[in-house]
């Protein structure tokens, strides 16, 4: 019987043997991807335990902070955010039932004390060791509240969004989006946060509009256009067009904008005239001249058809391009695939995020390089040291130093004498380009400003969006843009 | 050194661990957890001396690492119960100590010849049945989760299926011993008290919608016939037949349909109907709501885990995160807690136990022992694999209890008979042999 008592034996051990194997599968190889699920809280409440790191706006005001909270012994940081929907977008949530959003996702290993830094490390296990609370990193970001709640103001009631950047680093100093929703309801009343009305459908809240809202870029992508057809040098700012009222195109007419039996007529112009009252039969013509190809060359050197650099999560970001049928549209041969009159001038499926058209007005702004975006300054240790710093990077450069002064001194005329006067601010050059886009519906137009000041050296560039809009971008969007600007540029003067 | 005092030696060492043990869970849950905690250190410690001392007069040359072994897993058992519910380890502790006493009891009764009961055989096997039947009985037994396996007597309960695995091996190696040879032989007439207990597994399955038990009693029933026959013929031809009922059961019965389907797809991503609440939802939110959250508690315990008394078993409510973590989900509890390098050596003490059961058996001398060793030795590693397997996913899981370690009373009792059970086997044998 003892060789059947043996080969038992070995089965039997083999039994515990393949529980070691299966809990290590579990433990090691699969706990990653487990920790991840939406409806695996363990995680996510185990981190409660850590005194999260705070986040706070450039000059320090409070975003997000914690409640402590008793449960069964155990102390758990909870958190709070002093500024309600101010800056939720950007901020985001921590919570137990619905995961984590914005900064607080993806910044969240900073914000636990779990990134890799070395004092980082020293210091979380030590306190492990010692059974001490683990306390987490805190962020200081870019933004500036007192602007950022300007914006917020000037948005209140409507759907849009507004991003300002610092040109010369790519700071972000202002990133707001309408409608937004109050992160402290988040765990316990989400159903207020989705029942929200707003003049758009759909509402959608929790979308941040900067970063992840798609809008059809309309005239201001003329300055895109603009890029490309001087850089190139097929243009000049003297080039002369001639201008009946429409382009012909595929053997139809592009109207101009306004009355579509009497539109505008210009008769015979140059470029700068061209951008400086956004003649659309100008663009038209350009476009159907340099091709869609080069148009849309240039637009990815502003930073279109990739993820806009920025630490919000990356599904909280969408690349600007060509889209058809919901997806980025990459056309294999541009030439025959787009309609290169349209795309001129910011129609033909072309759409942008706020974020993107900001980038382009810094771009042009700081002599044609375009810096990428960033929001979080710093990460400092729970007591003080900086943990890293972030510094400005250099995207690309998107267009020559000569094209983007012809440019600055083309959009600086759209503002003076063009249709962007209503951002005129008071003894400081402004540049801008107005936009209002087709949105399908007759008399609904996304209404777009971007522009940046001061214009000869700018500290501030600014994207402005607003959906569903009866007014031009010039009449809606531009004092939005000057008032960002204004607050901003004083701030920088008394700060 | 002789073979108790080794036994000592090993006691003092797991007193030290339980201490420890306790101790961390002292330290990590201060606010709620006061220093009568580490009392139970004591007491535990105490009633094991006991046991050994009833070892030493009782069964001098028995095997001196078993009982060390299963000291260690009841005190880690008791220590993570004491860490999820301090009032439920008290009661784990009554029964700790009713268990040690019906192991005392079994000793003594038996430390002269062991061996008497296997004339008792059919007596053992028949009570094996009727405690089996008992939980299908309408006005005593009770449901939980969909298997009938509990008896309820006034506010006691009890789950009978424990104690009738011990009686049944019994009377298998009674059985068996003396039919081993014309079992060999594979006359189909001499395998009709075989089917009837093939019958009667699937009987039990059917009647309790409980797959572990069955397949627990199943598997002790073929091993031991594989011992005693050495014929692997059998074994394929009962797991065939034990794979028929199965397959048929699945057909018939919408509990087991139910639990094979959670098996292999824990997860969806689609809304699936829900039979708790009628309500469409994905299916980790519903019916395998228990094992997906037990395994991100296993998962969550990484390496090194959390340490004792610093896992997360509750949300920021208060509420629970993972159901039954005393009983049937006990091991995700220790794996979080423990991390893989506590469970993985928790799971080589139960492997260091079972290849000690086989030595045993190996040593004895008779072939009742034989059986009879083999029989409880591999009772005790099925059902850790049955019941670690499903929490794991390996298998359909079922709930069982783990051994030595869940909080129950009838567990504790019938595995520490089981023990004295080996004791007395391996005491024998070393007896002649010294």
């Amino acid at each position: 019987m003892n060789r059947q008592i043996a080969r038992l034996g070995l089965v039997g051990v083999a039994l515990v043997a393949a529980l070691i194997v299966a809990t290590t599968y579990w433990q090691t190889w699969a706990s990653a991807g487990l920790a991840d699920r939406q409806d695996n809280e363990i995680q996510r409440v185990a981190q409660f335990s850590i005194k999260r790191g705070l986040i706070r706006a450039s000059d320090g005001t409070i975003l997000a902070s914690n409640r402590i909270k008793k449960v069964g012994g155990q102390k758990l940081y909870l958190r709070r955010y002093p500024q309600g929907g101010l800056f939720s977008h950007v901020v985001g949530y921590s919570t137990q039932s619905r995961s984590r959003a914005g900064l607080e996702s993806s910044m969240n290993d900073y914000l636990t004390g779990a990134n890799r830094n070395l004092d980082t490390v020293l210091k979380t296990t030590l306190d492990r060791i010692r059974g001490a609370t683990i306390t987490g990193n805190d962020l200081w970001l870019t933004m500036r509240p007192g602007p950022q709640r300007l914006a917020m103001r000037e948005l209140a009631g409507k759907c849009g969004s507004v991003v300002a950047l610092d040109p010369r680093t790519g700071k972000v100093l202002v990133m707001a989006s309408r409608p937004t929703y109050d992160p402290n309801l988040v765990e316990k009343d989400f159903n207020r946060i989705n029942n929200i009305r707003a003049t758009c459908r759909p509402a959608a809240p929790l979308l941040n509009r900067a970063t992840d809202g798609l809008y059809t870029p309309g005239s201001t992508f003329k300055v895109v256009t603009a890029s490309a057809a001087l850089d190139s040098g097929r243009f000049t700012p003297q080039s002369r067009f001639f201008d009946p009222g429409y382009c012909i195109e595929y053997g139809k007419q592009v109207r101009n904008a306004g009355n579509p039996e009497a539109p505008e007529t210009f008769g015979s112009v140059d470029l700068i005239t061209g951008l400086e009252h956004s003649i659309n039969s100008v663009f038209c013509n350009i476009g159907k001249a340099i091709g869609a190809g080069k148009i849309l060359g240039y637009a990815k050197r502003y930073g279109f058809y990739e993820d806009p650099p920025l630490e919000t999560p990356a599904n909280e970001r969408s690349p600007s391009g060509l889209y058809k049928n919901g997806e980025l549209f990459r056309p294999s041969d541009p030439r025959t695939q787009v309609d290169p009159g349209r795309l001129a001038f910011g129609q033909e499926r072309m759409l942008a995020t706020p974020l993107q058209m900001a980038m382009v007005a810094a771009g042009v702004g700081n002599k044609g390089v375009v810096m990428e975006p960033f929001v979080v300054d710093r990460i400092t240790n729970p007591n003080g040291g900086v943990v890293t710093r972030t510094k400005p990077r250099k995207l690309r450069r998107a267009v020559s130093r000569q094209t983007a002064q012809e440019l600055t001194q083309m959009m600086e005329g759209a503002v003076q004498s063009g249709t962007g006067t209503a951002a005129q601010i008071p003894g400081v050059p402004v540049a801008g380009k107005t936009g209002t886009a087709e949105t399908g519906i007759p008399g609904r137009y996304t209404s777009w400003f971007i522009s940046f000041a001061p214009a000869n050296a700018p500290r501030v560039a600014v994207a402005v969006v607003l959906q569903d809009q009866t007014g031009f971008g010039g009449q809606v969007a531009a004092p939005i843009a000057k008032d960002v600007m204004q607050a901003i540029l004083a701030g920088k003067a008394n700060p | 050194m002789t073979y108790r005092n080794r036994e000592l030696a090993n006691l003092v060492v797991v007193g030290i661990l339980t201490a420890l043990g306790f101790a961390s869970v002292y330290i990590a849950r201060q606010d709620i957890v006061s220093t009568a905690s580490l009392s139970y250190a004591g007491f535990f410690f105490a009633l094991y001396l006991a046991a050994h001392l009833v070892a030493r007069l009782t069964v001098p040359y028995a095997d001196p690492y078993l009982l060390p072994m299963a000291a260690l897993l009841t005190a880690i058992g008791l220590t993570e119960i004491y860490r999820l519910n301090p009032t439920d380890a008290f009661r784990q502790g009554l029964w700790i100590v009713v268990a040690l006493c019906a192991f005392a009891l079994t000793l003594f009764l038996l430390k002269h010849d062991y061996r008497r009961l296997e004339s008792y055989k059919y007596l053992f096997g028949l009570s094996a049945i009727a405690l089996l039947v008992l939980p299908a009985l309408p006005v005593l037994g009770t449901s939980v989760n969909g298997a009938r396996l509990w008896v309820h007597v006034g506010s006691l309960q009890f789950q009978p299926g424990e104690l009738a695995k011990v009686f049944l091996i019994v009377f298998l190696a009674g059985y068996l011993r003396e039919k081993r040879e014309v079992l060999a032989q594979g006359r189909l007439k001499d395998f009709g008290p075989l089917l009837l207990i093939w019958g009667g597994a699937m009987l039990v399955l059917i009647e309790t919608n409980d797959l572990g038990s069955a397949l627990l009693y199943f598997g002790i029933f073929l091993a031991m016939l594989y011992v005693a026959t050495g014929r692997f013929l059998y074994v394929g031809l009962g797991i065939g037949l034990f794979l028929a009922g199965a397959f048929a059961v699945y057909h018939y019965v919408e509990h087991v349909r139910e639990r094979i389907t959670i098996w292999l797809h824990p997860w969806t991503d689609h809304a699936v109907y829900c039979a708790i609440n009628g309500k469409l939802l994905p299916r980790q939110d519903c019916a395998s709501y228990q094992l997906v959250k037990s395994l991100y508690s296993v998962s969550h315990g990484s390496w090194f885990g959390t340490g004792l008394g610093k896992g997360t078993f509750r949300t920021t409510g208060g509420g629970e995160l993972i159901p039954y973590l005393n009983t049937d989900f006990i091991y995700s509890a220790l794996a979080q807690e423990l991390g893989l390098v506590g469970v993985a050596a928790l799971l080589l003490v139960y492997m260091l136990f079972v290849s000690r059961g086989f030595k045993i058996a190996m040593l004895a001398d008779d072939g009742f022992s034989k059986l009879l060793a083999i029989g409880l030795t591999f009772a005790f590693a099925l059902q850790t694999f049955i019941i670690v397997g499903g929490i794991l996913r390996l298998i359909p899981l079922t709930g069982i209890t783990l051994p030595f370690i869940s909080y129950g009373g009838s567990s504790v009792v019938a595995n520490f008979v089981l023990l004295a059970g080996l004791l007395l086997v391996s005491n024998r044998a070393n007896a002649e042999r010294e």
